[in-house]
């Protein structure tokens, strides 16, 4: 059996931390530069402009992309044959977003608790960490930091079998809509359809870290996925909602069975700065 | 179309030169605030103290930026979601505020304040806080420093690039703005 030392993964963790803020992937940049050649808007081009600017700021400088740097969600892919010692994979992951935003300068952004006193955990911890045990003797990493305005445009609905292909593009795009100009469009839009309340929830959040470009490998949903974009962007909100052809860079399916009783759908909104990384150990 | 050059403070004259639309370069010193802060000084408000600052024609920046590096101005500062701050805006204008900088939908008693009291809504590009940061020039903190990234942030800015919303005369960007490209 392998063993994998938990301080190796609060190293790379810290580092891939660091690195999604301020260097934004290829995938998510090429379509920023795609969008300026398509864009009709005169101030929707200028947003482009701008965001194709900031991003490489960023890179030269140092700079976080955007000043949310976010909620640190990780979903490991942990191969079955790989034993971790010196400690607990949420302790070393914990471990690791401590020092990242310490050392990268990021903003702290999470609260204790939700409800009474909100008190600022000042390490940006804890992080959000999904699980899966998986063959083999690899540790896949995979991290997104979530910004918050963002994720509040973001809902789940139960909808009803009947509701069909229809009820579920209108939920998909009429929550878009809702959410405008809020979340920073140009968006990625995670969709998450099938399995209980919560597994679509986190279907749709899986759905953001697919590199943009790729689509869903079954080709009924790719070309919904490509149906959906073309609905969203005929609403004409645009870049940052100032009017234009470019609301959505990308709509993201993720499909998991359903029980004969219900459709669960999800959507989860993310801005154009959608930072996600990932290593394999 | 030109951005025009606006130096802060706004007089009511300049505010009602504003329309929606608009892209505008700010220079001059303005203020952050997001959501701490504003309850703060709506609650100071409504025991009828001082405020902290001095609101008489002021811009306030909707930001919580990210730490400064040692030689930075100011870490990133994007715009925050203003919908946060509609419950606290009209009294924030009835004490002088004239604009303020976010992003993201307002509400229409956020809109008929803004008429009102001669104000103006404008959104700063969300996002882009690197490129943004480099428009910063000085920031200190003038009150609530432990709030952290909430706190007031006294910023002096060259050519801060933002684009009006809502304007003084009911106008909307976004509702404007989509109309004209829906399909």
């Amino acid at each position: 059996m392998r063993e994998l030392a938990a301080s190796t993964i609060t190293d790379q963790v810290a580092e891939m931390c660091e690195e999604a803020n301020i260097y934004l992937g290829e995938d998510v940049f090429s379509a920023l530069k795609d969008a300026l050649e398509t864009e009709e808007s005169p101030t929707g081009k200028e947003v482009l402009k701008q965001l194709i600017e900031n991003v490489e700021i960023a890179r030269n400088e140092q700079i976080p992309i955007c000043q949310d740097t976010g909620f640190a969600v990780f979903f490991v892919e942990w191969g079955q044959d790989v034993h971790l010692t010196g400690g607990s994979l949420e302790e070393a992951i914990n471990a690791g977003v401590k020092r990242g935003y310490d050392e990268g300068y990021l903003r702290k952004s999470i609260v204790k608790d939700p409800l009474f006193d909100r008190k600022n955990t000042g390490d940006n911890t804890p992080a959000v960490i999904y699980t899966d045990m998986v063959p083999g003797d690899k540790v896949k990493i995979s991290f997104a930091p979530k910004g918050g305005g963002s994720e509040n445009m973001s809902a789940v609905k139960m909808l009803k079998p009947s509701d069909g292909e229809e009820g579920f593009v209108d939920f998909v795009v009429n929550q878009v809509k809702t959410a405008g100009p809020n979340p920073c469009p140009p968006i990625v839009v995670g969709v998450g359809i099938g399995g209980t309340f919560d597994k679509v929830a986190v279907l749709s959040k899986k759905a953001l870290f697919r590199p943009v470009g790729e689509s869903n490998p079954d080709p009924r949903f790719a070309e919904l996925e490509k149906k959906i974009k073309d609905k969203i962007n005929d609403l004409g909100v645009g870049p940052q909602g100032f009017g234009g052809r470019t609301f959505a860079l990308a709509v993201h399916i993720e499909d998991y069975p359903s029980h004969i009783a219900s459709m669960a759908a999800a959507v989860n909104l993310n801005c154009h700065a959608c930072r996600h990384l990932e290593r394999e150990l | 179309m030109e951005p025009k050059k606006i130096q802060a403070p706004l007089s009511d004259d300049d505010v009602m030169a504003l329309k929606a639309g608009d892209t505008v370069l700010i220079n001059g010193v303005i203020y952050t605030a997001r959501d701490a802060a504003h309850k703060k000084l709506v609650e100071l408000m409504d025991k009828g103290e001082d405020l902290p600052i001095d609101l008489q024609g002021q811009f306030i920046f909707y930001v919580g930026p990210t730490p400064a590096k040692p030689g930075q101005a100011i870490g990133s500062a994007g715009p925050t979601t203003s919908g946060r701050m509609d419950a606290y805006t009209p009294k924030m204008l009835e004490k002088g505020m004239k604009a303020c900088i976010g992003k993201g939908l307002r509400s229409q008693v956020v809109k008929d304040a803004l008429k009102e009291h001669k104000g103006v809504y404008l959104a700063a590009t969300g996002g882009a806080g690197a490129l943004l940061s480099k428009k910063i020039k000085k920031s200190e903190v003038v009150a609530y420093p432990e709030l952290g990234p909430e706190a007031i942030h006294r910023l002096e800015v060259e050519d801060f690039p933002a684009t009006v919303v809502n304007d003084a005369y009911g106008n909307d960007l976004y509702e404007e703005g989509a109309k004209q490209y829906a399909r």
